[in-house]
C-alpha cells in the first residue's frame, strides 16, 4: 500500500551506510560528542575495513538473509524461468532426464496469439474490466460517502460490506452457483423473466455475472480505502462551497471528487491487477464455458500449462497477460494523474 | 432537502448491506435444509425442513476434520513464517545500517509487483518436479512463507519507535538479537496482531496453489476438498446443494468469526494483502 511505502527512508537506504574511506562518525544514532568509551554495537570508531564495508551492523545481512533467500527461490528464479520458458521449446520430462530445450524466439507467442481461445480469453478479460472497474469505483465511492456522512449504524455497515471480502471465494462461489443456476433462487424470483438459457449457460451473461461477483466480493476493501480518504477531506472546504451557494452535487464534484482522486487512481490500479488474476471464479462456476464465453487468460494459463502439459505456451500467455496488465495500468495511471 | 438526502443515504447503505449479506443468509439456510427448496418461501426457515444431516453427508465424501486440520496446518505454517521472517527483515530494514539494505528494501517492493500468473507454471514445475514437494505441507506453504506486506508493516512500526530506546539498550550492553527479542518485539505487539490477521485470511481461503500441489485427498485443505466435492456434483448426496453449502459454512465461519472479533484492527492502512488476491 502506498501509505506503507515510506519513500523517505527508502531513498535514504540507498545512500547509507557511508562509503567514504575515512571512518566517519555516525551522526544518525548519536552526536559525536557523546561518542562513548564503551563499545556499542553500531558505533565502532576502530572498525576494520571489512566491517566498514559491510556497514555499521552487518547483523542486518544475517537477519534479512532468510527473507532474501525466499524471495530468490519463490519469486526471482521462477520469474526468470517463466520468461525463459516462454522463449524456448519446453516440455515436461521424467525427473533427471536431460533433453535440449532449444531457443525458439517468439514462436510460442505467435502460436498462442493465433489461437481463437487466447483471443477469446483476452476479449473476455476486456469485457470483465469494462464492467468491473466502473462498477467498483462508483459503488465504492457512493457507499463510502454515505457511510462517511451517516451517524448511526456505521460499525454495522462497515462490517457488513467487509464480510464478503474476508470469506473464501470457494465458499461464496458455491452460494452464487446455487443462486444463479437454472433452478436457483434468482430464476425462481424472476419467474417468466428468467433469462434463457440461464445465467451460467448463457454466453452473453456469464462474464458480466462473474464481473458482478468479483465487484461484490472486493467492494468492502475499496469502501474502506475511500472511507479513509474521505475522513481526511477538510469539512470546512465542503461547507465553504455550500456557503458560496453550490448545490450538494456541485460541492461533491468540486471538493470531494478531486480530494479522493489519488484513491480512485489506486482503486482502478488494484482492480486492473485483480482482473488479470481471475481464475477461481470461471474455473469453479463454469470451467470457462459455455464454449469459451467465460475463459480468462489466467484460466488458460492453467489449462495449457498443467492440464495440457504445454508449459512454454502457458508461460507465453502469462507473459502477454502481465505485459498487457502493466500497459493498461500505466495508461490508467497517466490518465488519472493528469489534470 | 437534508431529510430526503438522509433517507436516500440510509436506503443506499441498507441496500448495500442486504446485497453483501444475503448470500451468507442463503448459505446458512441452504446448509440446514433437509430438502432443497429454491422457491421464495425456501428463504424462510421451516422447522420441519431443518437438519444437520448435510454436514454428516459431506463428511462421508471426505474427512471434514482432516481437511480442516490441513487448512489449519497450512495457515499456521504461513503465519509463523510470515511473523518470523517479517520481524527479522522489518527490524533490520528499519533499525540496522548494513550494506545491501537498499537492495533488500527494493526486493520487498519488487515482490509485490510480480504477479502470480507468471510464477504459477515455473513454481509448479520447481516445487512439484524438482523439489518433490507435491502433497506436502512444505509445498503448500512455500510460496506464502514470505509476505512483503508483513515486512512493510513491521518496518513501519519499528521506524515509529524512538531510536533512543534501542540506543539505551545498546549502552546497557544488550546484543542486537537480545534487543530484538526483549525490546523491539514487545513494542510492536499491535503490528504482530495486525500481520497475523491479515495473513491468516490468505492461506485459509487460498484455492489455486494448494489445488495445484495436492492430488492426495488426505492432504487437501478444506477449500480444495470442497471445490472438488462441488465439481464432482456430489450426486451421492440426498441434498447435494445442502452438502456443498454446509461445507461452505465450515470454510467461511472461522475467517468470518475471527474478522468479527478483531474487526477494529482492519483499517485501510494495513489491508495490503488484498493486492495478492
Amino acid at each position: 500500500m502506498k501509505s506503507l511505502r515510506d519513500s523517505r527512508d527508502g531513498t535514504q537506504a540507498a545512500g547509507d551506510p557511508p562509503r567514504g574511506r575515512r571512518p566517519r562518525p555516525s551522526t544518525r544514532h548519536a552526536p559525536p560528542a557523546a561518542a562513548p568509551e564503551r563499545r556499542i554495537p553500531g558505533h565502532r570508531p576502530g572498525a576494520s575495513r571489512l566491517e566498514r564495508w559491510l556497514g555499521n551492523s552487518p547483523l542486518g545481512l544475517v537477519l534479512t538473509a532468510p527473507y532474501t533467500a525466499y524471495v530468490l527461490v519463490v519469486f526471482i528464479i521462477p520469474f526468470g524461468v517463466g520468461v525463459w520458458m516462454a522463449f524456448h521449446d519446453y516440455f515436461f520430462t521424467a525427473p533427471g532426464v536431460s533433453v535440449p530445450h532449444p531457443f525458439v524466439g517468439f514462436d510460442n507467442f505467435t502460436e498462442v496469439l493465433g489461437e481463437e481461445k487466447t483471443q477469446r480469453a483476452f476479449a473476455n478479460l476486456g469485457l470483465f474490466m469494462a464492467i468491473n472497474i466502473p462498477l467498483t469505483v462508483v459503488l465504492a465511492l457512493v457507499l463510502a460517502s454515505a457511510l462517511n456522512a451517516a451517524t448511526h449504524w456505521r460499525g454495522f455497515f462497515r462490517v457488513a460490506y467487509y464480510v464478503p471480502y474476508v470469506t473464501a471465494s470457494v465458499a461464496t462461489l458455491a452460494v452464487w452457483l446455487f443462486l444463479f443456476n437454472g433452478s436457483g433462487a434468482v430464476n425462481n424470483v424472476l419467474g417468466p423473466w428468467a433469462p434463457d438459457p440461464s445465467w451460467l449457460a448463457n454466453k452473453h451473461l456469464v462474464m458480466p455475472l462473474i464481473a458482478v461477483y468479483v465487484t461484490w466480493k472486493q467492494l468492502g476493501f475499496y469502501i474502506l480505502l475511500y472511507l479513509a480518504a474521505l475522513q481526511n477531506v477538510p469539512k470546512e472546504l465542503h461547507e465553504a462551497a455550500l456557503t458560496d451557494g453550490a448545490g450538494r452535487w456541485q460541492a461533491f464534484r468540486a471538493v470531494t471528487l478531486p480530494a479522493v482522486r489519488p484513491v480512485t487512481s489506486l482503486v482502478i490500479l488494484l482492480s486492473i491487477i485483480t482482473a488479470g488474476q481471475i481464475f477461481t471464479e470461471p474455473f469453479l462456476l463454469t470451467g470457462g464455458g459455455p464454449s469459451g464465453a467465460s475463459l480468462t487468460p489466467a484460466l488458460l494459463v492453467y489449462q495449457r500449462g498443467i492440464e495440457q502439459g504445454e508449459p512454454d505456451a502457458a508461460a507465453a500467455i502469462g507473459l502477454i497477460l502481465v505485459t498487457g496488465v502493466l500497459i493498461i495500468a500505466t495508461v490508467a495511471r497517466r490518465v488519472m494523474e493528469r489534470d | 432537502m437534508a431529510r430526503t438526502l438522509r433517507i436516500l443515504r440510509y436506503a443506499a447503505l441498507g441496500l448495500g448491506a442486504i446485497a453483501a449479506l444475503l448470500p451468507f443468509y442463503y448459505m446458512l439456510i441452504g446448509a440446514l435444509q433437509k430438502k432443497r427448496d429454491t422457491g421464495l418461501g425456501g428463504l424462510l426457515p421451516k422447522p420441519s425442513n431443518l437438519t444437520l444431516d448435510n454436514l454428516a453427508g459431506i463428511d462421508d465424501s471426505f474427512s471434514l476434520l482432516g481437511a480442516l486440520a490441513n487448512s489449519l496446518i497450512m495457515t499456521v505454517g504461513v503465519v509463523v513464517c510470515t511473523l518470523v521472517f517479517g520481524l527479522l527483515a522489518g527490524y533490520a530494514l528499519a533499525i540496522l545500517r548494513f550494506r545491501g539494505r537498499g537492495l533488500v528494501f527494493a526486493l520487498v517492493l519488487l515482490v509485490q509487483a510480480i504477479p502470480f500468473q507468471l510464477l504459477m507454471i515455473p513454481l509448479y514445475v520447481m516445487v512439484v518436479r524438482y523439489f518433490g514437494l507435491a502433497d506436502s505441507y512444505a509445498g503448500m506453504i512455500l510460496p506464502f512463507a514470505i509476505n512483503s506486506v508483513a515486512v512493510l508493516i513491521f518496518r513501519q512500526y519499528f521506524l515509529q519507535i524512538p531510536r533512543e530506546i534501542f540506543d539505551a539498550a545498546r549502552m546497557d550492553g544488550a546484543s542486537e538479537l537480545r534487543i530484538l527479542r526483549s525490546v523491539a518485539v514487545p513494542l510492536v505487539r499491535p503490528a504482530i496482531l495486525t500481520a497475523m490477521l491479515v495473513t491468516f485470511i490468505g492461506p485459509w481461503n487460498e484455492f489455486l496453489w494448494p489445488f495445484l500441489v495436492t492430488k492426495d485427498q488426505g492432504m487437501q485443505p478444506l477449500a480444495v476438498s470442497l471445490a472438488n466435492f462441488s465439481q464432482a456434483n456430489s450426486t451421492s448426496q440426498a441434498n447435494p446443494m445442502g452438502a456443498v453449502l454446509a461445507g461452505a459454512c465450515v470454510l467461511a465461519v472461522p475467517a468470518v468469526v475471527l474478522f468479527l472479533l478483531f474487526q477494529r484492527h482492519f483499517t485501510s492502512a494495513n489491508l495490503g494483502s488484498a493486492i495478492k488476491g
